[in-house]
């Protein structure tokens, strides 16, 4: 393992002080906690708070700030942060509007969170919570524990931040956000596996000349192991796994994201958004945005991830909508 | 029946098995789920037991009161809640009725499957919790028989938690949170808790 840390146990502690450092305008750290809020709160207005495992990096502290998260609570690497730390979050974050979590579906995400909300209920705080579940990697069925949250939180970061910094009810943007988790879906691919500090060897492995379909962003394995193929060809198997998931119907209007998953560098994720082009340009479907990077990582996974949305008429202006953050 | 000595000794040797193995606990968790569970269970008994070091006890529900918080906020992940319930659920039972370890050990049971609303036979921490439940009801219980049924989870097909995405892969494997839960009632049968 090459690494650029201290002790592999403060690696979660130290990140913080340095993000800190950089964005000390925008963000505080509420101490003694692993939860960033925004410096500048505006009354009134619905709180966002999500949160998880660390690793995942700008996930989720560098989406805090107007217009997306007002909090974020970070866990260990790839372990939830424990109910403790949430409701410090949720206490952090609340305008007095009520909070919503927004958490990615993973068991012990959910546990925790919920174990919070319950918390933070019984200290008089309005809390509503929106489960994401968008890699269609992982059936939906009674033997997994569901599918898994990945690249598509971060789209339900910013579409209901604006809705959030507009003004919108809890109930209003909890019912924006049951749609909108509804008509989004990923799918990604990894070239590697990501190398957990505290553990310092990959969570799988694959041999040089070897990819797997559909791993999830703790490496957890996906659907199909092949030899390495080309960024066309990869684009080729995405899509048509989101097209088959989605039933593309004529006249559609979709949102995209490209998401890096920590070591595969931008070149080849625009490269990879090219052929991603190419596809649905065979399909009678408009594309209205875009968005590239590397925004949902799994440390230094070697992979990238593709999100289609779904949009309804008025998404794309939430979309639009500025915002004061750090990674967006 | 629990005492405040024999109970914090209990998780003494409980929190020093957890740190001995702390590797092999990530590396069985490496092979079906993320490869973190030593590191967060020695990270949970670290805390509790420099908890349980500071306290100054009456009764043995307060030395599981105690851990059961040091657990739910150092852990982390799915372990945290679900150990951090088990040992709430034992600690209010153990309020009603310090004598009775099956009934105390089976209110931590209750308070596993309330959380993480797993069944028997899906691979899990309940798969050891259960049977130990019964045996102790049967007052049959014994290192051999903790030994097997952390072992029989090899047997079955993970349909909860991370390695649910295994599916039939999962196969085979030990599961993580099921040996660890071994420890704890390995710990208990070695702290001679259990009345004869």
């Amino acid at each position: 393992m090459k690494k650029i840390i201290n002790q592999p146990d403060q690696v979660v502690d130290q990140m913080l002080k340095g993000f800190v450092y950089a964005n000390g305008e925008r963000v505080k750290r509420v101490p003694n906690t692993t939860v960033i809020v925004q410096k500048h709160k505006e009354k009134n207005k619905v709180a966002l708070v999500s949160g998880g495992g660390s690793g995942h990096e700008p996930a989720h502290t560098g989406f805090v700030g107007k217009g997306m998260l007002t909090a974020a609570v970070a866990g260990e690497v790839f372990t939830s942060p424990s109910p403790d730390q949430v409701l410090e979050g949720i206490k952090a974050a609340d305008n007095g509007a009520g909070v919503l979590l927004i958490i990615k579906n993973y068991t012990g995400d959910v546990m925790n969170f919920e174990m919070a909300k319950e918390l933070a209920e019984a200290e008089g705080i309005v809390v509503e919570q929106l489960i994401v579940d968008d890699d269609i990697a992982v059936e939906d069925s009674t033997h997994t524990a569901g599918k898994r949250g990945v690249a598509g939180t971060v789209i339900v970061h910013k579409i209901l931040g604006a809705a959030a910094d507009l003004g919108m009810s809890l109930t209003d943007i909890k019912a924006l956000g049951d749609r909108l988790v509804k008509q989004m879906k990923s799918i990604g691919v990894a070239m590697t596996a990501a190398t957990v500090p505290e553990v310092g060897k990959p969570g799988f492995s694959l041999a040089d000349d070897e990819m797997e379909y559909g791993v999830g962003i703790h490496s957890e394995p996906g659907y199909h192991r092949t030899k390495v193929k080309s960024s066309a060809s990869i684009a080729e198997e995405l899509v048509s796994k989101l097209k088959q998931a989605f039933d593309f119907q004529n006249g559609e209007t979709y949102g995209l994201l490209v998401n890096g998953l920590g070591a595969t560098p931008l070149m080849e994720q625009y490269i990879f958004l090219h052929d991603v082009e190419k596809q649905l340009a065979n399909e009678d479907v408009d594309v209205a945005f875009k968005k590239v990077g590397a925004l949902m990582t799994s440390l230094d996974m070697n992979g990238v991830s593709l999100t289609l949305v779904k949009l309804e008429q008025d998404w794309l202006k939430l979309w639009q909508h500025p915002v004061d953050v750090t990674d967006w | 029946m629990l005492t405040v000595n024999n109970t914090k000794a209990w998780l003494e040797r409980f929190a020093d098995k957890i740190k001995t193995n702390k590797a092999y606990l990530s590396e069985l968790d490496s092979v079906i789920g993320d490869g973190d569970h030593g590191n967060n269970m020695a990270r949970g008994v670290k805390a509790m037991k420099e908890k349980l070091a500071e306290g100054d006890y009456v009764e043995p529900e307060e030395v599981l009161k105690d851990a059961s918080m040091a657990l739910l906020s150092k852990i982390g992940g799915a372990s945290g809640p679900l150990y951090g319930s088990a040992f709430l659920g034992m600690s209010k039972q153990a309020d009603q009725d310090s004598a009775d370890i099956h009934a105390i050990v089976k209110a931590g049971l209750d308070g596993i499957t309330k959380r993480g609303k797993a069944e028997v036979g899906e691979k899990t921490m309940v798969d050891v919790w259960s049977p130990i439940v019964e045996h102790l009801e049967k007052g049959t219980v014994t290192i051999e028989a903790v030994q097997d049924s952390v072992e029989a989870t090899k047997d079955l097909k993970a349909s909860k938690g991370r390695a649910s995405y295994l599916g039939e892969r999962s196969l085979g494997e030990l599961d993580p949170g099921a040996v660890s839960s071994g420890y704890l009632f390995e710990a208990m049968i070695e702290g001679e808790i259990i009345d004869e």
